[in-house]
This record gives C-alpha cells, sequence and structure tokens, in this order.
C-alpha cells in the first residue's frame, strides 16, 4: 500500500493519535520549535458540539450508545483466554471501552488523577528485596520502570498543574502539610486546587474506613473543584457534580481533558497541524529498519497517504500503540512459548471488583450526584504499603468510594440485590431501594504481568483496512485473585462500621476465567513496555524504541505491570519525561537515549 | 513591536513629536504596518471581514430596520474592491462619506467618527490597504435594502445635515483640554477610530448619533439603539447600568480578553475585541479605559448605586422557588452563574450585579437566553466557552420568567419582562449558528 501512497511535504515529527499523550508530546514538540502534525483516527471534537448542554447529557447516547468510542464495526481486538482457544473479534463494547476521536480516552475518561506509588516502579527490586526472588511466582513476568519517583516528580507535578487536578496533599518537600494520603510520596508542591467535597456516601465512607483503623484520603481528581486557569492559559469551570463525566464531553469544562486543557492553545500555533479521521497504518522505515521516516495512513477519503517526518511518536491508545509497533515491525514480537521477544509481552489489566453496601432505608445516597473523579480512598492495602509475606500474593488494591454519578439506566441495569426478580415489582422494589440507599465500594486492583499473557496479530481476523486485528490472550491468575479476596474481605470491615444493613462483597473467584461481557475497567496496560533491559523490555527508560531511535511510543503500554491505581496520570507524567529528554538531548542529537 | 506601534500612532496623532524613519523601503514598511493597526483601532474587520473568509473581502449583513445591506469588499481589488482610489477618495469616503463615484455612503459606515482621524492615521491606512491587503475579486452585490430606501440620494441630505466637517471637527479637538496625554489618546481612539459611538450612542429618529464626541454632553456613549437585534450599553460612569463599578484594569481587561470579573462579551462586542481592542497594544487600550473613566453618568439613572442582596440566593438554598422564574432559574441557569448569582468570574460571567441584566432596555439578556453566546479565544484568552441558546427548549413564556428572575434577585432590582418582550427578540434571531463555527476546545 506504501507504494502507491501520496507522499506529503514533510513535517519535524509525525504523532499519532490525539489524546493526552499526543497533546502534550505536541505541545511540547512545538514548543522546541518543531513542526507538528497530529493524526486522530475519530473525528475532532469539542465541548460546544459535544458536550452541548443539555444534549450531551444523555445516558443512552453516552454511556450505551458509546458515542465517544472507538467504533467497532470497523477496529476491534480479538480476545481468547488462553493460547489453546481461538480468538473471536470483540464486537460489543463491555469489558473496556477504548476511546476514539480528538481528545481519546482523555475525553471521556473520569478524571481520577494519581501519581503511580514509587514501589510500583521498582516492584521486582522491592519484592526481592523484601521477600526474595521465590517469592515471585512461576510465570510471573515481574519488572521493573527502570524509572524512580524521583525523577518523575517534577513531570507529575507539571501534568496536575495543566490538569488543574484537585487533592489534598499529605507532605510537600518533605513536611506534612495536610490530611493527604499518608502513603504517599512527598510532592514537590500542593495540588493546584483544594480537594472536591465530599459526597455524602464518600463522607460515610471516610467515617467508616476511620473507625476501622485505615487511614482515608480524597481521591485526587482532574475534575476541577474551583475556575482554573493552567499554565498554558487554558481555563476550566469548576465541577458542579452532574454525574456526567466519564463517557461525556463536560458541558462545565471542568474535567481536564486535552480539548479544554491543551488544544485551545496547540490550535493557535502556527507549527501545529491536526488532522483528524486519519487512521495510521504503519510507521514507514527505512532499508535497514533501524529508523522511521514517517507514517502511513488512510484519509477521510480513503486515500492512502505518506507523512514524511524526523520522528514518529505513537501515543494512540495502549493496544493500538502495540498494534503498530507489530504492523510496521518495529521491535521484536514476543513469543510465549520461549518468553523471548519484547512487542506484546507484559500484557496487562487491572483487577477491578465493586462491592455494595445498603445501608438504613432512612438515610438517601443521593448516587446521582458525583463526579468522575472525585471520592474519598485509603491504601493501606495498596502496593508494598503492607506486608505481603505472609500472604503470599504480589500486588495490591486500593479500595474507595468513586461515587461518579448513577444514571437512571445504570441503575435500573444493576437492579437490586443478587436474587431479585430481574423483572416485574419485586425488581422496581430492589431496584428503588439500591438506588436511594445503597453505596458501592471499589478494589481497584493491580493485575500482574504473565507469561502466557501476551498480543499479538491475530491470524485470522482483519480490519476495515484489511490489516490484522490485535489478538488479546489474558485470563485471572491466581496470585491476583488471591489479593483480590483478600482486600475485598477488609471492605467488609469498613461496611460494618458503616452500620451496613445488607452487604454484597464481590471478589474474584478461582477457575472463573476473563468475562468480556462484564464492564470492567478501561485501564489497560503493558505490550511496549518500558525498562533498561532490551531483553524483556521494547522501550527504554525514556519510552524510545530499543530497535529504532527515532520512534517513541507513549502510553500505558509501557507499564510493565499493572498498577492499582487509574493510569492517565502516569501517562502524563511519562509523556512529560520523555519531551523532556527528547527537548534537551534527542533533538540536538538524534540517537538511541543512553543513561 | 506593539510598543512602537503605540508610539507611532502617539506621534501620528500629534501628541508628541513625530518621529518619522528614514525613506526607502523600510519606511514603506512602517507605514504598512502602522496602517495595519490604523485598522485594527478602526475595527475595520468587524464589519468587512467574514468570520473565515478572506481579510476585508466584505459580505457581512446588516439587519436593519431599514432593510439588509452588506458591507463591501474593500481590498484593493481594482473592479471588486477600492483598488481604483486615490488616496483623496479614500480620505473622503472613510470622513465624509463619499464614494468614488460620487454617490453615498450609508451612515453604517462610521464616517462621522472617522472624520476626526489624523491625516496621518488616514494615510497609513490608505498605504496599507492599498499595499499590506490582498486584493480579493469577488463583488459584494448590494440588493437587501427595499426601495425607497435603497435610493442613494436621500444619503446626501442626510450627510449634509449630519456628518461633521472633518477640518473644523479636527479645528475643535485641537482646543480640548485633557487631564493627560493617555486621556487624550482614548478619546482620539474612541471617538474617531474606534467609532465606539457608532454602536454606544443613542440615535435621533434620522438615524445621526445624538452625540459624536464627549463634548456633545451626557447622550454621547450613554447606550444604543438595538444593533442587530443586540442593546449597546452605557459606557458612561452610571453605577448600575454603566460601567460605573468597573476599574481602568476591569476594562483593560475585557478589551484584551473579552472577560473580566464582573462580565463577559456578547453579539457585537465579540468582533470588536475579535477585529480590534485584543490586537491593541496595553497603553492604548489603558487609554481607552481612562478616558472612559471620565464619562459622568448620565442624569436620569436610578438614584443609589447596586449592592447585593442575598434574599434571592438565601430562598434558593432553602428550596424556596416560589418567585416568578427562580425555578426555571436552578435547572437551566444556576449550574454555571449558580444561585448566588456571582458566577464564576472570567469563566461564567456573573449576574448579580451585571449591568446588562440591569439594562432598562433588556432585550440583550432575553437575545442571550434564547440564542446562547460564545465568548471567544483571544491572544490572552486562548479557552471559548459557550452558552447554549434556550430558544428550542423555552418558550416566550418562560424566557420571559427566567430573565424577570435574573432582573430582579441580587439586588438588580430591574423590572420584568413579558411573553411580548420575548417574541419581539425571538423574531429579530438570526438561523443557528452552524456547527463548523464553534470554538473546539
Amino acid at each position: 500500500m506504501s507504494t502507491d501512497a501520496r507522499r506529503l511535504d514533510p513535517v519535524d515529527v509525525v504523532i499519532v493519535g490525539g489524546g493526552w499523550a499526543g497533546c502534550i508530546m505536541a505541545k511540547e514538540m512545538t514548543e522546541a520549535g518543531r513542526s507538528v502534525v497530529v493524526l486522530e483516527r475519530g473525528p475532532d471534537r469539542g465541548t460546544a458540539s459535544d458536550g452541548a448542554y443539555p444534549a450531551s447529557i444523555d445516558e443512552l447516547e453516552g454511556n450505551f450508545r458509546y458515542k465517544l468510542f472507538q467504533d467497532l464495526s470497523k477496529h476491534t481486538v480479538t480476545i481468547r483466554n488462553n493460547s489453546r482457544q481461538v480468538a473471536l473479534p470483540y464486537r460489543r463494547m463491555a469489558a473496556f471501552l477504548p476511546g476514539e476521536g480528538v481528545g481519546g480516552a482523555g475525553l471521556h475518561w473520569s478524571g481520577v488523577h494519581f501519581r503511580i506509588p514509587p514501589d510500583d516502579l521498582r516492584l521486582r527490586t522491592r519484592v526481592i528485596e523484601k521477600y526474595g526472588a521465590k517469592f515471585i511466582p512461576e510465570g510471573m513476568n515481574l519488572q521493573d520502570y527502570g524509572v524512580t519517583y524521583e525523577e518523575l516528580e517534577p513531570f507529575f507535578d507539571r501534568a496536575e498543574k495543566v490538569f488543574g487536578t484537585s487533592g489534598e496533599a499529605y507532605k510537600v518537600n518533605g513536611q506534612v502539610v495536610g490530611k493527604g494520603n499518608v502513603f504517599s510520596p512527598s510532592r514537590s508542591d500542593h495540588f493546584p486546587l483544594p480537594a472536591l467535597k465530599d459526597v455524602y456516601t464518600a463522607h460515610l465512607f471516610r467515617k467508616a474506613a476511620t473507625e476501622a483503623g485505615f487511614h482515608p484520603y480524597s481521591l485526587p481528581a482532574a475534575n476541577a473543584s474551583r475556575q482554573y486557569v493552567n499554565p498554558y492559559g487554558a481555563q476550566m469551570g469548576p465541577c458542579n457534580f452532574c454525574g456526567y463525566c466519564s463517557g461525556y464531553a463536560c458541558y462545565m469544562y471542568s474535567k481536564a481533558s486535552p480539548n479544554v486543557n491543551i488544544l485551545p492553545v496547540l490550535r493557535r500555533h502556527p507549527l501545529f497541524e491536526l488532522r483528524a479521521a486519519c487512521n495510521v497504518l504503519k510507521v514507514e522505515l527505512d532499508s535497514d529498519g533501524r529508523r522511521a521516516t514517517g507514517v502511513t495512513y488512510a484519509d477521510a477519503e480513503g486515500n492512502t497517504v505518506t507523512q514524511p517526518a524526523e520522528l514518529v511518536i505513537l501515543s494512540a491508545f495502549q493496544f493500538h500503540n502495540v498494534r503498530l509497533m507489530l504492523l510496521s515491525g518495529i521491535g521484536k514480537p514476543y513469543d510465549p512459548a520461549r518468553n523471548e521477544g519484547v512487542v506484546g509481552r507484559n500484557f496487562v489489566y487491572q483487577n477491578v471488583t465493586t462491592s455494595t453496601v445498603w445501608l438504613d432505608p432512612k438515610v438517601e445516597t443521593n448516587q446521582y450526584v458525583g463526579t468522575g473523579g472525585g471520592g474519598v480512598a485509603f491504601d493501606d492495602f495498596n502496593s508494598e504499603n503492607f506486608d505481603h509475606g505472609p500472604l503470599g500474593f504480589v500486588g495490591g488494591s486500593p479500595v474507595w468510594v468513586n461515587q461518579a454519578g448513577v444514571k437512571a439506566i445504570a441503575a435500573a441495569y444493576s437492579g437490586g440485590p443478587p436474587g431479585t426478580p430481574r423483572w416485574g415489582s419485586a425488581w422496581k422494589a430492589g431496584m428503588i431501594d439500591t438506588y436511594r440507599h445503597s453505596l458501592r465500594i471499589d478494589a481497584h486492583g493491580t493485575n500482574m504481568a504473565y507469561r502466557d499473557v501476551y498480543l499479538d496479530l491475530d491470524p485470522t481476523w482483519k480490519d476495515a483496512h484489511g490489516q490484522p486485528l490485535l489478538r488479546m490472550t489474558f485470563d485471572w491468575k491466581d496470585n491476583d485473585i488471591r489479593m483480590n479476596r483478600y482486600v475485598v474481605d477488609k471492605i467488609g470491615n469498613v461496611a460494618k462500621a458503616m452500620g451496613a444493613r445488607r452487604v454484597h462483597l464481590t471478589s474474584r473467584e478461582f477457575g472463573k476465567p476473563f468475562d468480556t461481557r462484564q464492564y470492567q475497567t478501561t485501564h489497560l496496560g503493558g505490550g511496549a513496555v518500558m525498562g533498561t533491559d532490551p531483553g524483556t523490555s521494547a522501550l527504554n527508560r525514556y519510552l524510545q524504541s530499543w530497535d529504532v531511535h527515532n520512534v517513541f511510543v507513549i502510553g500505558a503500554n509501557a507499564f510493565p505491570q499493572g498498577t492499582g491505581y487509574n493510569p492517565t496520570g502516569m501517562v502524563a507524567a511519562l509523556a512529560y519525561w520523555a519531551a523532556h529528554h527528547i527537548r534537551t538531548t534527542y533533538l540536538a542529537r538524534p540517537g538511541p537515549l543512553a543513561g | 513591536m506593539k510598543r512602537n506601534i503605540a508610539r507611532c500612532l502617539l506621534a501620528v496623532a500629534g501628541l508628541v513629536a513625530p518621529i518619522l524613519p528614514a525613506s526607502g523601503a523600510r519606511a514603506q514598511d512602517d507605514v504598512v504596518a502602522r496602517g495595519e493597526y490604523v485598522a485594527i483601532a478602526s475595527d475595520c474587520g468587524a464589519c468587512h471581514t467574514v468570520p473565515g473568509g478572506a481579510p476585508f473581502a466584505g459580505g457581512l449583513a446588516f439587519h436593519l430596520p431599514t432593510g439588509t445591506l452588506y458591507a463591501p469588499n474593500i481590498t484593493p481589488d481594482p473592479k471588486a474592491g477600492i483598488g481604483q482610489y486615490s488616496e483623496a477618495e479614500f480620505a473622503r469616503a472613510l470622513q465624509k462619506g463619499i464614494r468614488r463615484d460620487g454617490s453615498s455612503l450609508y451612515p453604517a459606515m462610521p464616517y462621522p467618527s472617522y472624520a476626526r482621524m489624523t491625516d496621518e492615521d488616514m494615510h497609513a491606512l490608505y498605504v496599507y490597504f492599498m499595499r499590506g491587503v490582498k486584493p480579493v475579486a469577488t463583488p459584494i452585490v448590494q440588493d437587501g435594502m427595499t426601495w425607497p430606501l435603497s435610493m442613494r440620494w436621500p444619503l446626501t441630505i442626510w450627510r449634509w445635515l449630519f456628518a461633521p466637517d472633518p477640518q473644523a471637527l479636527r479645528q475643535a479637538m485641537a482646543a480640548r483640554q485633557f487631564p493627560d496625554p493617555l486621556v487624550a489618546r482614548g478619546s482620539y481612539l474612541v471617538e474617531g477610530p474606534g467609532h465606539c459611538g457608532a454602536c454606544h450612542t443613542p440615535r435621533a429618529i434620522t438615524m445621526q448619533e445624538k452625540a459624536l464626541t464627549a463634548q456633545d454632553g451626557p447622550l454621547y456613549l450613554s447606550g444604543g439603539d438595538a444593533v442587530d437585534g443586540w442593546r449597546p450599553v452605557s459606557l458612561r460612569g452610571e453605577d448600575r447600568t454603566g460601567l460605573g463599578r468597573w476599574s481602568e484594569q476591569d476594562i483593560t481587561r475585557f478589551l484584551a480578553t473579552g472577560r473580566m470579573p464582573l462580565g463577559a462579551a456578547f453579539g457585537g462586542m465579540t468582533d470588536a475585541i475579535g477585529h480590534g481592542t485584543q490586537h491593541m497594544s496595553d497603553e492604548d487600550r489603558l487609554a481607552i479605559a481612562r478616558y472612559l473613566k471620565t464619562l459622568s453618568p448620565t442624569a436620569h439613572t436610578v438614584a443609589g448605586g447596586w449592592t447585593y442582596d442575598p434574599a434571592a440566593s438565601q430562598a434558593l438554598h432553602a428550596g424556596d422557588v416560589s418567585a416568578r422564574g427562580a425555578r426555571l432559574y436552578v435547572d437551566s441557569c444556576a449550574a454555571c452563574h449558580r444561585t448566588d448569582g456571582h458566577g464564576y468570574p472570567t469563566t461564567f460571567p456573573p449576574l448579580a450585579g451585571n449591568p446588562v441584566v440591569m439594562d432598562p432596555v433588556p432585550d440583550s439578556l432575553i437575545r442571550i437566553v434564547l440564542e446562547g453566546n460564545t465568548l471567544r479565544a483571544t491572544r490572552q484568552a486562548p479557552s471559548a466557552f459557550v452558552m447554549p441558546g434556550f430558544a428550542a427548549r423555552m418558550d416566550d413564556g418562560a424566557v420571559a420568567d427566567t430573565v424577570t428572575f435574573i432582573r430582579a434577585a441580587w439586588g438588580n432590582g430591574a423590572p420584568g419582562v413579558t411573553a411580548a418582550d420575548v417574541g419581539r427578540v425571538r423574531r429579530t434571531l438570526s438561523p443557528a449558528h452552524p456547527p463548523a463555527s464553534l470554538p473546539m476546545n
């Protein structure tokens, strides 16, 4: 296809994907004086068009017809639980919801905006230090990121200021300054905005978690608690807790998005060009495959176009980045039989289960109200904040009430407690009781990487452009199920302290396979991970391809294993980290970044 | 660069000794650059450039009570534009309202204000339009005005009666005393090229502005008649309905960004900021602000300044929505403008104490509720904010109730409006904006 392609004038930098990572990289590269083209597969989007009040707060359109999400009739993935099965295409949105269009997942996300726990960045080293190498289960590819919290801290800080993140710090410059997460590392500055107010359920959870002996804190949220002007001059409105965050463009301009927080400035920059509805097919490499020369894409009219560039940045969603590397021949594909090769290796998910607590019928829990990133969490069982020695598993879960606003259709779908009929007056009574008087508590856990969980190109199924779909081979492992069951048990203690009338604890069950039909989370990770060993990572610690030095791959694909936190804060910090090293080192002397 | 341009302008305005550059190409470039700045200060683009169109190729429609008028192509194209104008013909058109063919311009062209402009500015403007603007060969066809108003000869009589003589005007201006050079500069910008009075000064039945300068008395800039359905507010010192509570900094910030803590731009001011004031120098914006702050309140204004009254806010917090329009306000407006009416300053403007809200003529407020408003991005404020229109969701009665609530609450104390008032404004609405014109943030 590339030989027939129309060839455009070269630009300095071509960026694949117009989400957070792509827009951050575009902003940084234009600041460095480079001409930038961002290619986005989906349509252009903005608040006035996609978030117009009141038409946009349409639950059917947003959460059930997936307006802001990928068109699975054109591109999807195939899924199987293990390599003995034949994978089939993911044809209906369910387990995870990849976005599409300018803003990407950064437009439809909720807004939870974390820094990663320092121990998670060097988890392999930490586990071996604490429990010995034998503690790592057979078949688990436990790895370090190759970058430390101290190195990333300025970029976490930068991202929070750009996003207008609301939260309460615990330690700033080593001094305890507030009631933030006692397990969180020291920060160089406070959050740019104060924490969002607790909704009633979060308030109850905070009280009960404290009584149960845990250490609750306000979730850091990129939902602005006040109006805000970020360092780029972009303005945000204040969140009004309407509950239309996840799946929607925020009509209040209060949920951080590339569209609201970066693009207003970027779109005015003379060195920046955004091309929507341009689907990148592959990265073009020179004859010896050591250098990228640009990308080839299909435009909205179906033309095949080659955009030459000096620097190629892949910043599409996690699995699209991995697929583009496989389709382009960048890096050695992973071979699970020999545990060799790196592209497709360490594909990870997140281990989320939601438990429900029913309170006294006199207590109205007001679940309709909410904000996507707000809530109250405790980290007593996350990361290395607790002793795993006697427990025999690696990983952990933060536990939280993150009431993002339960809307009418969702309430009807979830109905009443288990055992309630799915129709009739009993269903109705159960649904009403649940909607009015219950609250939900998540265990939002890690998912470790395993040798036989990976991504590769499907041998059978192709997309609308005739290219192979990406194949996911994924299942839950006992280590992760044990972790989940341990943490969910602690939710029982909190529910008790709340004076629960009824509790339904949901935890993973041994032997129950990954079920693609149930929404779990869109926090997919790995597949092209960062690290310091080219034998186990596709990218170096600057997110640069080990094999093709002018390709940088920015996204959750770089996570060697799944974290307990939402990934966006880490993705944004990694984008600023990579951009910093491109600007300070790579642009002057293009080549592999060392050290 | 901006500073230099400002200094040049001060020079041509005769306020400091002229600093004339050396002859040659460099001097030409400077004149073109100065002329471009004069075009900005004169806000030529607001009428002669349509959104997304070639600069100064014309075509913007003016829906006047007498018919529709289209701003002509003023690019240097010899056929479609003004390429054949000599400098003298150009100045005559801009300052006396006489076209090259001798016929008269509609006074939608603010030549009575441009009459005050200096020869130096007129020269720079001419050089800029001839050398700095790209010719566009598309003519603008005038077909909107119906007979007898389509005839141009009555305009000549109008001109004889009402247009000032530039020479005499400039002599009168030279004799004026100003407290400081900045105010003098502000008066020149506002009364001359800025032609603020074209919208903000009331017009007589015969359409001439009732005052052309501050010297003509307190009607000057005291609030204009509806322009394209928008009611321009008073720019004088009235506490409730003018700029009485706006500081110099508030005004300069507004002119640069369209937003300041007490309000946000809408209607025609959006274009005036977009094409004009956001591109002006800080000094010139300050000059405008300082000059506007010298304008006393008009005599007929309501006694007593605006003070915040918490009663409406307290009622809403207590769940009392019995006031007319209160429930509609809470359901459709309060998310952004808040139940206390304070809004979120510079993002979502306050309604409490907002001069537009308290204006004796409620048309602008009604129209914003019906049509919404886009606060456009500017150089210093890259974020645009779009308020949705409610025309499709609210009937005239509901809009009247909502507007009445806003006008009454928080100490605003302005009289209510009727469904008939809303119906009258609704009939003037232009078709909804195409989605392509919406900002993308």
